[in-house]
């Protein structure tokens, strides 16, 4: 990649486009002279806007219609279903307790409202994600002379979906900065992290701010601003406190419950997950292995049975908390997973086993997939290395065999 | 005579003994959560590694090479006693603070690092120095991370209240990630990044 800003941008003609328009607008901005360090930002900006017309002629490169930008827009894509769908419950939790909901429960005026809503609690929390998280990107760009990456798009997407309703939104930017800094840009930005960035803001949030991140104190939005909540249990809180849960297993698959803003319902992340899987984005591994191992993990605490947790169907653990949503959109991150066949099983089975277990026998811990997957990531590297190291001995093997059977 | 105060000064910069030769990492977690433990452990330290080196240098002639190691352990577990005792009697809360940190400076690598390739070779004098320019080097490093570590963590600094009252009331809280070990990692981790972002020629070169 050459370091000359801009370099290729200026391979862009302006064809006939129905945004001719905006095309020349870009031609006629290019930034030069004294402008000429905001380079990487024109550049993030116009392939934003435009694909580039130029292809890599000679040597075996895949040339595909997908790059970087488009694959992280898919899943963003994919996560619409789950935000649309928790925009709606954080409206609708609220509807549930408070005192002075405007709208008769059930009305048709009543569903449109919690969706609004929760449109209006979600869009601050995004706006501070991605206005902090893209800052410091576009910032580290200028600085190291970089493209700007396309990391953040889903990151910054995720970030206020994996948070309760009511994180403070001057909390919410310290951990996207600290997820963005120290998770992702000193190991040399997109592609080189090997933590999920997304999880390092919420792990950020859990361990600095416990009291705003878990209890029963922070799930349901008391009312359309502020960080007062309303006291509502999760059905993993009520589980470690050694009582079943009191929603029903169908709430818990459609997700009308409380948790994180948009991690409860099983059906919208299935639809994400469904894209995904059609567009080969994710891996069918992971997801597969990360559900595998939950339930056998899950079917082991059934065969002991000690406690009310242990008992729970092992099919309960896919539908409470963020299993699902972590899973899909966390687990199969392609930058923090394992990377061979094979190790993407094992990564997988391993998750599910650790977040089951984490659940089940820590309550001080009571979402287990966040601290499962990031564990999982640190190790996914060396479960590499074991499967790569393993197939060329086996390998090796079978020459000698064949030469000694040569031989003779 | 630019020359010793070279051996003074550098340790506090470019041979820093935690950031450069990241020695002494494990005390640099343990009692940097607040500013006042961190003080008395950089002081205990500093005094150690100096005195130290000082008799080390004084018995270099005399120390049997094979037998040097234990020579010089009896040394240092000997200093380390007598800041131990005298912690415990003028110091007795931070010498509870510090707990068995006070006991395993004999196990600091900073000072068997510069006994091993400071004070067997050069003079009394010197040694002396180099122990001290470490020591403040090791101390320098503690009290920055525990600045952080304490204002962030607890909104103290040496127990005194710093963040204003009103700041709470107004929905702040303190960080309690700074209290946890992991987070000194990361200061220590950031302060290296920006000591090696200032001087470029302390970075490795990676392409050979």
């Amino acid at each position: 990649m050459s370091k000359k800003l801009g370099v290729r941008s200026e391979e862009y003609k302006v064809k006939s486009t129905a945004f001719k328009g905006l095309a020349k607008w870009f031609e006629t901005h290019k930034p030069k002279g004294k402008w000429a360090w905001l380079g990487s930002t024109y550049e993030a900006f116009h392939t934003f806007a435009f694909t580039p017309n130029r292809v890599t002629r000679r040597g075996s490169h895949v040339r595909d219609a997908i790059d970087l930008k488009r694959a992280m827009i898919m899943v963003v894509i994919a996560l619409v279903p789950a935000m649309l769908f928790g925009m709606w419950n954080i409206g609708y939790q609220t509807s549930l307790h408070a005192t002075d909901w405007p709208y008769e429960l059930g009305s048709v005026a009543s569903w449109w409202y919690c969706l609004w809503f929760g449109f209006l609690r979600m869009l601050p929390m995004l706006a501070v994600s991605y206005i902090v998280g893209l800052g410091i990107e576009f910032t580290f760009a200028q600085i190291r002379h970089h493209e700007v990456n396309e990391g953040f798009l889903v990151t910054g997407f995720i970030i206020p979906m994996i948070v309760p309703v009511t994180t403070p939104l001057w909390q919410l930017a310290l951990a996207t900065a600290f997820a963005v800094i120290i998770g992702k840009e000193v190991f040399g930005g997109t592609g080189m992290n090997f933590l999920n960035p997304a999880l390092v803001a919420r792990a950020f949030l859990f361990f600095a701010y416990p009291t705003r991140m878990s209890g029963d104190n922070v799930w349901v939005a008391a009312d359309l601003w502020g960080t007062d909540a309303i006291t509502s249990a999760t059905p993993l809180a009520e589980l470690a406190a050694g009582v079943h849960p009191s929603a029903s297993a169908l709430d818990m698959l459609i997700g009308t419950i409380p948790g994180s803003t948009c991690e409860t319902s099983v059906i919208a992340v299935a639809l994400g997950a469904t894209l995904l899987l059609i567009t080969g984005i994710a891996s069918w591994r992971i997801m597969l292995s990360v559900i595998l191992g939950g339930g056998l993990m899950g079917l082991l605490f059934n065969a002991i049975g000690a406690n009310e947790y242990m008992q729970v169907p092992f099919y309960y653990h896919y539908l409470m908390g963020g299993f699902m949503f972590g899973a899909v959109f966390m687990a199969t991150d392609p930058v923090t997973a394992a990377q061979t066949n094979t190790g993407k099983w094992i990564y997988g089975l391993l998750i599910g086993i650790f977040a089951v277990m984490l659940r089940v026998i820590n309550p001080a811990y009571p979402e287990g997939m966040m601290l499962s997957i990031l564990l999982m990531n640190c190790f996914a590297p060396l479960i590499d290395h074991c499967v790569v190291a393993r197939n060329i001995k086996m390998r090796q093997h079978r020459a000698l065999k064949l030469s000694k059977t040569v031989k003779s | 005579m630019a020359n010793l105060k070279k051996l003074i000064i550098e340790p506090l910069r470019k041979t820093n003994p935690v950031t450069v030769l990241v020695l002494g990492i494990c005390s640099c977690l343990a009692v940097t959560a607040q500013l006042k433990p961190a003080l008395v452990m950089g002081l205990s330290v500093t005094v150690v590694t100096a005195l130290s080196n000082f008799i080390i240098s004084l018995l270099r002639k005399g120390i049997p090479n094979r037998i040097r190691i234990i020579v010089q352990l009896v040394v240092v577990a000997t200093l380390v006693i007598l800041i131990d005792q005298f912690l415990k009697a003028f110091a007795y809360d931070v010498s509870k603070q510090l707990s068995v940190y006070v006991g395993l400076i004999i196990t600091n690598c900073i000072i068997m690092g510069r006994l091993e390739a400071f004070a067997l070779s050069h003079g009394p004098g010197e040694s002396f120095l180099d122990g001290l320019g470490n020591g403040l080097g090791y101390s320098l490093i503690l009290v920055i991370v525990a600045f952080f570590r304490e204002l962030f963590g607890s909104g103290t600094l040496l127990g005194y209240q710093v963040i204003p009252q009103s700041f709470y009331e107004a929905g702040y809280q303190n960080n309690g990630l700074m209290i946890l070990p992991p987070m000194a990692l990361i200061v220590v981790g950031v302060i290296i990044w920006i000591q090696r972002t200032r001087n470029p020629e302390m970075q490795e070169n990676n392409q050979n």
